[in-house]
């Protein structure tokens, strides 16, 4: 009986400046089989649909289990994470390419370092007075907390920003995952005393102003954090700080 | 003398804590790891922390859950650093409150708590199930913090290659490999901290994240560092058998009260939901009434391997047994546990709210690692070691929800300590071995990549984890220990003889890959030979040959170092610190 087979065309690059090649791969069938685990085996074994020796795939992995936000990519043209793309659930041949909208750094790997820098800009933290023993937080009411944590589970896997039709280079713009962060954090107790500096590092060019609701972010969050209310939210209390610090002058 | 300069390798909840200490104390740090330190694995810990904050009126104390700890470690960890530990854990968890983690509340607006293995106390205060990714992310917004203050200098995407030692053995920087250009560097610093994980690759398939492969710890060792109880590794009993990965099912779909069980009848041809309860072997629940379900993990895992093994009774003949969650309401599997079904349901495509789920032992923590004083210093003067990756708070077995507090304490003792040793050490002789260093690893590198051999060194990784899976896990004979052994004696053999596919020089994961596999290796072996030595069960370790403890032989850390010979590392034993509580018979058939 001839084995059941998973055919893939991958997206080959050296380097940054290395021309784009599309690589095919027969592999062996197995199941659970995800993207990431077909390209273990292709690392296990090196050589292509039509036999030819190649090098191993650079990509981005770590967890395997959808939490570590590292494998995002493009399949089938879709952004999405890698280690949870079952390729069952997928049509053939599985077409793999790079995120579109970062640094290439080679084949799948890209370099996503930007939203760390959205981060910080937006003082995505609560400032804490220090790490030694001073009691317990603040009350926190479980409705709250159910409001919070969905925001909490963002995996800054960047899914939302390569979907983005704002996201680009021309409009600087900072993306959805930074944006649901500033709701959460000024949502804290702690967190909200850097409530207005936050709206502020959103005010100007590339901040919340540049985003269409296009919603193109929330059909694409692995993690379904609810961008579009969070934008929305966040949008009107930007508005708002605005208007305060005109009439404060 | 300038400013003293540290360096913290590994950005997971033990490497941040520590840097936030230092930064705290005025300190700068320069912070290495191998991916952005918010994918470290810590984000994939899923059913919480322990603390003994008694806030549910069962009389819940420090000194019970240092008890807990010690009981459920079968008494082979040292007692005043884990004691510490849980004395600290009440203030830690108020902290990581602070700090704005979503911990689940009660009605009131507390913390709220579940019961997890090895005790009776609701002991565990946990976010939904993604507890270690909040916690690892509120540790990382404060060192984000820092580092807009110009306190620490991260270095994501550099891999640790070796410590750099001088003409007296002690530290003074480190050499890393910059994964993208390829570009080998030294670093200066004048104390080093390792927090380098776990080391579940030396497995092949284990519930860890790729990069645990040890290869840091491997590295030291092989410098000159003690590693302790080598043998210790936990097999977590519910795990989601998969190709690529064990997935983890927490312990806390037990501690919300799920059921393992199978069909008395082997292979019994109703459908699950039809199979009335009285033809439904709970066996956990049967075999261990006090704790039930919620026995230690190493207990578990034996049951499970009895009832697949020995009794037949596995699902269709399968190595697998059911954990049964469907008793309980939609709404609230949904609130306490849904990051762990979501797993389940987007990885075997069935909804665990209707459907038993399937699952089977995994390879989950490594309870050895570093051999480290009560200060956390390895055996290398300025190397210090927190988290996963050093020996010293778990014992024979850890406890579920044990580790993030052992963690986030070990960061934060290290941190301090670190930076105290740092402002005393006396500036080195010459270059501090920078140069000698450099030109070791440079030459290792070369050679590598220049190898003309033929064996693949994803194939050969492959090899040793099937090899050490049959043999080094959760049943252990002599005759297969030493098969083990002589398989990883074949396979650095065979790497000699390695044959990178890729010879570029820019982000050559292969590259990469044969570096972490040759310290897998040699660590390996310490994990073989220290089983094979320790002719008694305890904790996780357990030989059906020596079946019961022997504390007179026996109740000894192991401490293996490094020789380079062919019959490898070389082993001594040390006292262990009972001075607490004397070591007593373990068993959960009954309250303790
Ligand atoms: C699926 C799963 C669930 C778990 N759930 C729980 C739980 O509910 N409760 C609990 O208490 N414990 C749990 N654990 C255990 C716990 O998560 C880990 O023990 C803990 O997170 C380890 O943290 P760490 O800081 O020591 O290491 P890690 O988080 O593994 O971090 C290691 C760091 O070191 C870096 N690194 C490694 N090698 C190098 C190198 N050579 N050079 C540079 N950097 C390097 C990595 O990049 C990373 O930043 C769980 C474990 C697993 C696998
Ligand atoms: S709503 Fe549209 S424009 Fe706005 S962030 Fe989402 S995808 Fe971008
Ligand atoms: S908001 Fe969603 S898509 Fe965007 S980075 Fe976070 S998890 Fe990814
Ligand atoms: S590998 Fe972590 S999200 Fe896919």
């Amino acid at each position: 009986m001839a084995t059941k087979t998973v055919r893939f065309e991958i997206k080959r690059q050296a380097n940054p400046d290395a021309p784009a090649v599309w690589e095919n791969f027969e592999l062996e069938w197995r199941p659970g089989m995800n993207v990431i685990s077909a390209m273990m085996e292709i690392a296990a074994n090196p050589v292509t649909a039509d036999g030819r020796e190649t090098t191993p795939i650079t990509y981005d992995s770590n967890c395997l289990e959808e939490i570590c936000g590292s494998c995002a990519m493009r399949i089938n043209g879709k952004a999405r994470m890698a280690c949870s793309s079952l390729v069952d659930n997928l049509e053939q041949p599985i077409r793999v390419e790079p995120l579109s909208k970062f640094p290439l750094v080679r084949d799948l790997q890209v370099d996503r370092h930007v939203l760390f820098e959205n981060l910080m800009a937006v003082k995505a933290w609560v400032p804490v007075d220090g790490t030694y023993d001073l009691g317990s937080g603040p009350r926190v009411f479980p409705q709250q907390q159910e409001a919070n944590y969905p925001l909490s589970n963002c995996i800054s896997c960047t899914c939302c920003m390569e979907v983005c039709p704002q996201f680009n280079e021309g409009t600087g713009f900072v993306g959805a995952a930074t944006i649901a962060q500033v709701k959460l954090f000024n949502n804290h107790p702690t967190g909200k005393v850097f409530k207005e500096d936050r709206l502020r590092a959103l005010a100007g060019d590339g901040g919340i102003q540049e985003c269409g609701f296009a919603q193109n972010c929330v059909e694409a969050c692995p993690k379904q954090i609810p961008l579009t209310n969070a934008i929305s939210d966040v949008s009107r209390d930007v508005i708002i700080q605005k208007a305060k610090d005109f009439l404060r002058g | 003398m300038a400013a003293p300069r540290i360096i913290v390798v590994g950005g997971g909840l033990a490497g941040l804590a520590a840097v936030i200490k230092i930064a705290e104390a005025g300190g700068t740090v320069d912070l290495f790891s191998i991916v952005p330190v918010k994918r470290s694995h810590s984000v994939c810990a899923q059913g919480g922390i322990n603390a003994a904050k008694n806030l549910k009126g069962e009389g819940d104390t420090t000194d019970k859950h240092f008890d807990d700890t010690i009981y459920g470690g079968d008494f082979l960890a040292n007692q005043t650093p884990v004691k510490a530990m849980c004395e600290a854990a009440p203030a830690i968890i108020d902290l990581l409150d602070r700090m704005g983690v979503p911990f689940n509340r009660t009605p009131e607006g507390l913390l709220d708590f579940r019961r997890f293995g090895g005790t009776l106390y609701n002991r565990t205060a946990f976010a939904g199930a993604t507890t270690g990714q909040q916690l690892l992310y509120a540790l990382d917004e404060q060192v984000r913090r820092h580092e807009s203050d110009g306190k620490v200098r991260k270095f994501e995407g550099w891999e640790f290659l070796s410590a750099v030692l001088d003409s007296k053995g002690q530290a003074r920087g480190i050499t890393a490999l910059d994964l993208r250009s390829m570009e080998l560097r030294s670093f200066h610093a004048d104390a080093i901290i390792l927090a380098t994980g776990g080391t579940g690759a030396l497995f092949g398939k284990s519930t860890n994240s790729v990069i645990c492969t040890g290869s840091a710890q491997s590295a030291i060792f092989q410098q000159g560092a003690y590693y302790g109880n080598g043998e210790f590794i936990q097999v977590h009993p519910t795990c989601i058998p998969g190709e690529d990965k064990l997935r983890l099912m927490s312990e806390s779909a037990r501690g919300e009260g799920g059921r393992v069980w199978v069909p008395r009848t082997p292979g019994d041809k109703r459908p699950v939901k039809q199979i009335p309860a009285a033809e439904r072997f709970y066996f956990l629940e049967e075999w261990y009434p006090k704790y039930g379900n919620l026995v230690p993990r190493d207990v578990a895992t034996r049951a499970i391997h009895k009832v697949v093994y020995e009794l037949g009774l596995g699902l269709d003949g399968q190595p697998m047994v059911y954990l049964d969650l469907t008793h309980i309401d939609r709404a609230t599997l949904n609130r306490k546990l849904e990051g762990i079904l979501e797993i389940y349901e987007k990885f075997v495509g069935d909804d665990p709210r209707d459907v038993p789920m399937k699952i089977f032992p995994g390879v989950h923590y490594t309870m050895g690692g570093l051999w480290v004083d009560f200060n956390q210093m390895t055996s290398i003067p300025g190397i210090f070691a927190a988290g996963e990756c050093e020996y010293q708070y778990h014992g024979a077995n850890r406890l579920g929800a044990n580790s993030l507090v052992s963690c986030i304490f070990g960061g934060f003792r290290s941190g301090p300590i670190a930076l105290e040793y740092a402002k005393n050490l006396p500036d080195a002789e010459g270059d501090g071995g920078h140069a000698a260093e450099l030109a070791r690893q440079a030459e290792i590198n070369g050679k590598l990549l220049n190898n003309a051999g033929t064996e693949n060194p994803f194939k050969l990784w492959r090899e040793l984890g099937e090899s050490m899976t049959k043999h080094v896990t959760v049943i252990r004979y002599n005759k297969g220990l030493k098969q083990a052994d002589e398989k990883v004696v074949e396979l650095l053999d065979r790497y000699k003889n390695v044959n990178l596919s890729d010879r570029s020089q820019w982000a050559n994961t292969s590259f990469a890959f044969a570096r972490q596999l040759k310290n897998m290796l040699e660590l390996s072996r310490v994990v073989a030979q220290g089983a094979l030595l320790r002719d008694e069960s305890r904790g996780a370790h357990y030989k059906p040959d020596f079946p019961d403890r022997n504390d007179e032989q026996f109740l000894k850390t192991t401490k293996a170092s490094f020789t380079g010979e062919p019959a490898g590392p070389l082993f001594e034993f040390e006292e262990v610190d009972t001075q607490f509580i004397k070591p007593r018979p373990r068993s959960y058939t009954a309250a303790k």
